[in-house]
């Protein structure tokens, strides 16, 4: 990685990192060192904080809700990271290899403008639209299944314990649909069309060129969606908040809300910082993960 | 493979792909539909009916309540600020570590890594009490101040790279005309990489803009809510009906849409330079 330029050009520059280093010591690592000690700790945010060691800890892997919590967090990495990556990966190639080569190009960016919008729309904003859409006595939904004769489809869609994990995941799977898109399409731009004319002229087919060459191809692309996906369903909290709270009965919990009631609900900063940690050290180790997947995976290619 | 086979094809393709752009269209079109209905037209046509007459006063009505001038201002304020400091920060940073490649260099783009991966929860308690003790809760500034921070991490990240990159004739040509460090820096770097620091802009920009959880935490008074706080915070409000709901659902949507149109090219540019590594 470090490749070594000529000698003396790296004098003088270390001065450029004071202010940068400095404010992340204030905003991140401080905070960061101070909620591992306060996890260790029962303390309701006043007066001095009481050592309890690894109390915190224990007390989360009996906590049923905890381990709900990462339940959920499982079904929700099928609907923000699994179902999007795969389905994004179809729809860009279509769009690219198919759409654009057929119809022409801007049609293929109209698409991709299309299906990118909900990511621009503030997650509170996004809560509002489904939480009006899916409310069971006045959303659009229900009555437009009343309309059309189907009143028995009709449900408490958030507010249900059996269906509501459910429809937020159906929400983000709306949310998060147009990253992948956008992203794969980038990395499909990289590649030399004559590689799929030779293939044409092999005599390949649609579905041949999509996995020997496109699937091949934006594998880094692929590996950083998965990557950031991943890691936005495993710190999820403002659809959380905004749809549901967490319930009903802590049916759709998250680990990040549940350390957020913690703080703010329930004056346990102790039991929430312990939680948060977990949270933490969960995401820092997965990103490991996949970044050493991801260089192993390079390296004989190179 | 002959052209009376794939015609119909094509076709097919474009159906299928039009009728999932419309189910992703759907949600924000029923939504402004809606918004601009009278309540009793909502409860007598339902929610796909083109709507009797233009009903202005749902928008309106929500717009003076929650005084959504003073939340887009608090909103863009914060969000331009935050931008551009960021992207200072993310410059000097990155021109230490990928021009300078000063010791370490791994380490730190590591630690930078890192900071852009944590959750906010486990920053926010401590953020939430030193913040207390410094008299800045609940005000703008300490918001300007985190997120200056946080989205530098990954702009250091990203600028890291790209400076790494950075043609060593135009730093030796400055070098040779005399210029110092922080000349070079102002005089070539910055304008050279100008279509990346754009790019860094408009994310930070955005992405603060709808950021969630940190506001929600520390801007409490009315005076200082952003945009989605004070939406999301009016959600849990019982009392809303269908058609003002939907009108608070598109007061917030345009903004963003707004945004979009804006940045729309330097943003798949963006993406672009993002994807690179």
């Amino acid at each position: 990685m470090s490749r070594p330029r000529q000698g003396g050009r790296r004098a003088g520059y270390g001065v450029y990192l004071i202010p940068g280093v400095l404010a992340s010591l204030a905003v991140i690592v401080v905070p960061l060192v101070m909620t591992v000690g306060i996890s260790f700790t029962r303390w309701p945010g006043i007066g001095t904080p009481d050592w309890v060691g690894l109390d915190n800890y224990t007390r989360l892997l009996h906590d049923v809700n905890f381990w709900a919590s990462f339940g959920h967090i499982l079904l929700l990495i099928v609907a923000m990271a699994v179902v999007p990556t795969l389905l994004g990966l179809v729809l860009a190639a279509v769009l690219f290899d198919y759409l654009a080569k057929v119809f022409g190009a801007r049609w293929a960016s109209v698409f991709r403008s299309g299906f990118y919008l909900p990511q621009v729309l503030p997650v509170a904003v996004t809560g509002i639209v489904w939480g009006w859409i899916l409310h069971p006595s006045y959303g659009a939904l229900n009555r437009i299944l009343e309309t059309i004769g189907l009143s028995s489809l009709t449900r408490n869609w958030l507010g249900d314990p059996d269906y509501a994990l459910y429809s937020v995941m159906a929400i983000m799977i709306w949310v998060q649909l147009g990253y992948p898109i956008v992203m794969f399409m980038s990395g499909l731009q990289r590649i030399d069309p004559e590689l799929y004319e030779a293939a044409d002229l092999d005599g390949a087919g649609w579905w041949q060129r999509f996995r020997r060459i496109t699937v091949y191809l934006i594998r880094p692309e692929f590996y950083v969606v998965l990557v950031t996906t991943t890691i936005a369903a495993l710190k999820i909290f403002g659809p959380i908040f905004v749809l549901t709270r967490g319930g009903p009965s802590n049916a759709t919990l998250v680990p990040s809300y549940f350390a957020y009631k913690n703080f703010f609900e329930k004056a346990q900063v102790g039991y929430g910082s312990a939680i948060s940690t977990v949270l933490t050290v969960f995401i820092v180790v997965l990103a490991f993960v996949f970044l050493r997947l991801q260089t192993r995976d390079q390296e004989p290619h190179r | 493979m002959t052209a009376a086979r794939r015609y119909p094809a094509r076709f097919i393709v474009l159906a299928v792909l039009l009728v999932l752009l419309l189910l992703v269209v759907a949600p924000l079109l029923v939504v402004a539909l809606n918004a601009v209905k009278s309540p009793a037209d909502y409860a007598g046509n339902g929610p796909l009916s083109i709507p009797e007459s233009l009903h202005l006063s749902g928008i309106v009505d929500f717009w003076n309540r929650v005084d959504f001038g003073r939340k887009l201002l608090n909103s863009f304020v914060t969000s331009a600020a935050v931008a551009v400091l960021a992207v200072v920060l993310s410059v000097l940073n990155a021109y230490a570590l990928g021009i300078g490649r000063v010791r370490g260099r791994v380490w730190f783009l590591v630690f930078f890594l890192v900071a852009n991966l944590l959750p906010q929860e486990v920053l926010v308690y401590p953020l939430y009490y030193l913040s207390k003790g410094l008299h800045l809760y609940d005000s703008l500034f300490s918001i300007v101040i985190i997120f200056t921070v946080i989205q530098s991490a990954f702009g250091t990240y990203l600028l890291s790279s790209v400076y790494a990159e950075f043609p060593t004739e135009l730093l030796d040509a400055a070098e040779v005309d005399g210029a110092g460090r922080w000349r070079t820096l102002w005089r070539v770097v910055v304008p050279v990489s100008r279509p990346t620091l754009a790019v860094l802009f408009t994310f930070f920009f955005i992405w603060t803009w709808n950021e969630f959880f940190l506001p929600l935490v520390f801007l409490i008074s009315n005076a200082n809510q952003t945009v989605p706080v004070a939406l999301g915070v009016l959600q849990g409000d019982r009392q809303m009906d269908a058609t003002t709901t939907s009108a608070s659902a598109l007061i917030g949507i345009l903004p963003a849409m707004l945004f979009f149109l804006i940045f729309q090219r330097t943003l798949t540019r963006g993406v672009t330079a993002g994807a690179i590594k």
